[in-house]
């Protein structure tokens, strides 16, 4: 096979494949729907979801639908529905695109979206475990909150294997312990812990694609945009985490960007600034907002989203198959309890990542939507700014509500961030010259 | 002769000023920029060429900024006018490292380096609140022109306190303070107060290093410049041309344009 062959092959594949899978996902949830099959509510963070792969359950997440109605410019309509029947205009995006639904019926632009025969909620994020209540009284489903325990005090983690990990793991086990009896009961099953080990197998095999993808993103030019490729690929990590179609698609995707690394074929035919993206997507004008950057040259290197959100794919930690649940328990508590600590204190992080990944500009982007992820987030700004030396835009919309998102004062303040930067190079040229 | 142009189609006012090749400014208007953008930039740049008649074929090179920069259809390229202001304000007063534009929707604090590049900036985020629209909406309420509202303020003897942060909520209140019988200085006042604490709070944000340049519409309103001078405890420089900064800032960009020999044909429309 001759290189534009492969490269006609390769390129741009895992973006369509993943379109793909998610498709063939929402089909499921159609599917189980209309069957009635016993389907599973998780969310992104903190969601055991091998232990609902070892019953075979359907799993649908909540954010992920939700934002789907927000990319195709519908989020309004079921964000409506939901403040007509009471929701403040003040609640989380997700939430209220979620209630519209769930009030027409499961109604979805992609799928019908099953009633939930059980919720897993966790601690990660306060309003996970209010929005579980809603479906509770809805259809009396049951929830099971998984409580993880965070960092307990500031800067001091503790790290696997330390008595204080040690402790709270056992707490989060004998959790999971409980969880797979809820499942009994739920799917009239019984539970098969090989069923177990190979769900986390898949997972395992997952992590480590995921984890050399964000690696190769320190080649230069990038090889994925780490808002819009990231997004997708965040999609079916968490869609199919667990799943053998997850482990392929990831080890094709590496094959992929292995291959554009190799040569020098980059997200931009000219990559000009390299960024880093903080917090959650603009979905409602989300192939507009990445223009704003991409016609500067721009590309997102990496985020902070293709970390928090990728159920602690991006930690170097590999569950033990010979002790599945205890290891499960071990991945949760840390990935979440780690993921935790780096949303408020994300300042070193980010210099680091600076540095690591030749970064150009920090976009820090709150949303009105999510105080978990934008709270500090100004002042992580100007804290990173004291230990990295790059430019910094600080940039507020929504993900999910159109109402406050402003695109022209968007592109201003986008506009203004090149600016800066493009006067830094010149005057670094010029320096270097001189 | 050899002339550079810059025009800032604000939401409020559109401005244009015209500089010679060392940077003087030759030529000045200011229209209100209304419903029409395209009509008001062209209305402004032509304003400001016949006032000083200055040829139109002698303007080398426009520069557009403001929120209307890329509707100056006679323009040769667009600069933000967070650029913009750091640059004329730097221009203007050679030791600015931070400056202050509040104009009609957006107000910027912007920290700048020694030589007029833009190191850092905030705005306020989508609403109005701390900008001039807030002072508008708060003078059409108590039946005030707006050039008059910064007079009277500076005649407040009992500044009552503005908590709401909203432009639209800010009348209700500022109606509520006349029903109790509050004196209208004190309320207006009470409302440069509440715009200048806002601002106060943007300009902490990039980091408040002296000199501090104000600039854009607001830097009009005597009372707004008194409650910063008070507020900021720094040199605060403001210039009877502190509203043409932006467009002045766009001329300047448009000189180096003209400097580096990126001149257009003569002959533009507009």
């Amino acid at each position: 096979m001759n290189a534009p062959t492969e490269a006609a092959d390769l390129v741009g594949r895992s973006i369509k494949e993943s379109g793909q899978l998610i498709r063939r996902w929402f089909e499921r949830l159609t599917l189980a729907a209309e069957r009635g099959d016993p389907t599973a509510y998780v969310f992104v963070s903190g969601n055991l979801i091998e232990v609902l792969q070892a019953f075979d359950m359907p799993v649908a997440l909540p954010e992920i639908y939700s934002l789907q109605t927000a990319v195709r410019h519908v989020a309004h309509d079921y964000i409506n529905t939901a403040e007509d029947y009471g929701y403040s205009a003040d609640i989380c995006g997700y939430v209220k695109a979620d209630v519209g639904i769930q009030l027409r019926g499961g109604e979805h632009p992609l799928a019908k979206i099953p009633r939930p025969s059980l919720v897993i909620a966790s601690n990660f994020c306060n309003t996970y475990i209010k929005w579980a209540e809603i479906w509770e009284r809805l259809y009396q489903t049951p929830v099971f909150v998984l409580d993880l325990p965070s960092t307990r005090e500031a800067y001091h983690f503790s790290e696997i294997g330390s008595p204080g990990f040690e402790r709270d793991r056992r707490y989060v086990e004998h959790q999971v312990r409980e969880l797979i009896g809820l499942c009994e009961q739920v799917t009239g099953k019984k539970f098969d812990i090989d069923k177990l080990r190979e769900a986390l197998h898949h997972s395992n095999q997952m992590a480590a694609s995921y984890r050399r993808m964000i690696e190769l993103n320190r080649n230069v030019p990038a090889v994925l945009d780490a808002v819009t490729d990231g997004t997708a690929y965040l999609g079916v990590a968490n869609a199919l985490r667990g799943t053998p179609e997850g482990s392929a698609f990831f080890a094709a995707a590496v094959e992929e960007l292995e291959y554009k690394a190799a040569h020098g074929i980059g997200v931009l035919p000219e990559e000009k600034y390299r960024l880093i993206f903080v917090g959650v997507p603009c979905y409602p004008i989300y192939r507009r907002f990445r223009e704003m950057f991409t016609e500067h040259g721009g590309v997102f290197v990496n985020s902070t989203y293709m970390h928090f959100a990728s159920g602690g794919f991006n930690y170097n930690i590999e569950y033990d198959l010979e002790h599945p649940i205890e290891s499960l328990a071990a991945g949760a508590l840390y990935s979440g309890a780690l993921s935790m600590d780096k949303m408020f204190f994300i300042d070193q992080p980010l210099a680091e990542m600076s540095r690591e990944y030749r970064i150009d500009g920090i976009v820090f982007h709150p949303i009105k939507s999510c105080r978990t992820v934008s709270t500090g987030l100004a002042d992580a700004r100007q804290a990173v700014m004291r230990l990295a030396d790059v430019m910094t835009l600080y940039v507020e919309s929504d993900h999910m509500d159109r109402r406050v998102v402003s695109e022209a004062q968007l592109k201003n303040r986008v506009d203004a961030f090149f600016e800066g930067m493009a006067t830094r190079k010149l005057q670094r040229a010029a320096s270097r010259e001189g | 002769m050899v002339y550079a142009a810059g025009v800032d189609v604000g939401s409020t006012q559109t401005k244009a000023i015209i500089v010679d090749e060392h940077g003087q400014i030759v030529g000045r208007a200011l229209i209100d920029t209304g419903a029409n953008v395209v009509v008001a930039a062209e209305d402004s740049f032509r304003a400001a060429l016949e006032a000083h008649n200055i040829p139109k074929d002698e303007v080398r090179f426009v520069v557009g900024t403001g929120y209307g920069r890329y509707r100056v259809t006679f323009g040769d390229t667009q600069v933000t006018e967070i650029s913009c202001h750091a640059r004329g304000a730097v221009h203007m007063f050679p030791r600015t490292l931070t400056v202050l534009d509040m104009g009609g929707q957006d107000t910027k604090a912007i920290r700048v380096s020694p030589q007029g590049d833009v190191v850092d900036f905030v705005m306020n985020d989508k609403c109005s609140a701390g900008t001039g629209r807030f002072l508008q909406h708060a003078a059409f309420a108590l039946g005030i022109p707006l050039s008059d509202v910064g007079q009277r303020a500076l005649d407040a003897q009992k500044p009552v306190k503005i908590s709401t942060t909203c432009t639209v909520f800010a009348e209700t209140e500022v109606l509520s303070w006349l029903a109790k019988g509050k004196k209208l200085e004190d309320i207006l006042l009470g409302v440069h107060q509440s715009i200048a604490d806002r601002s106060v709070g943007l300009l902490k944000r990039v980091g408040i290093q002296e000199e501090i340049s104000f600039t854009g519409g607001v830097a009009r309103n005597v009372a707004m410049v008194a409650i910063l001078k008070e507020r900021v405890s720094s040199k605060l420089n403001v210039s009877e041309d502190s509203h043409f900064m932006g467009a002045l800032g766009a001329a300047l960009f448009a000189l180096d344009h003209v400097k580096a020999g990126s001149v257009v044909a003569a002959g533009r429309e507009a």
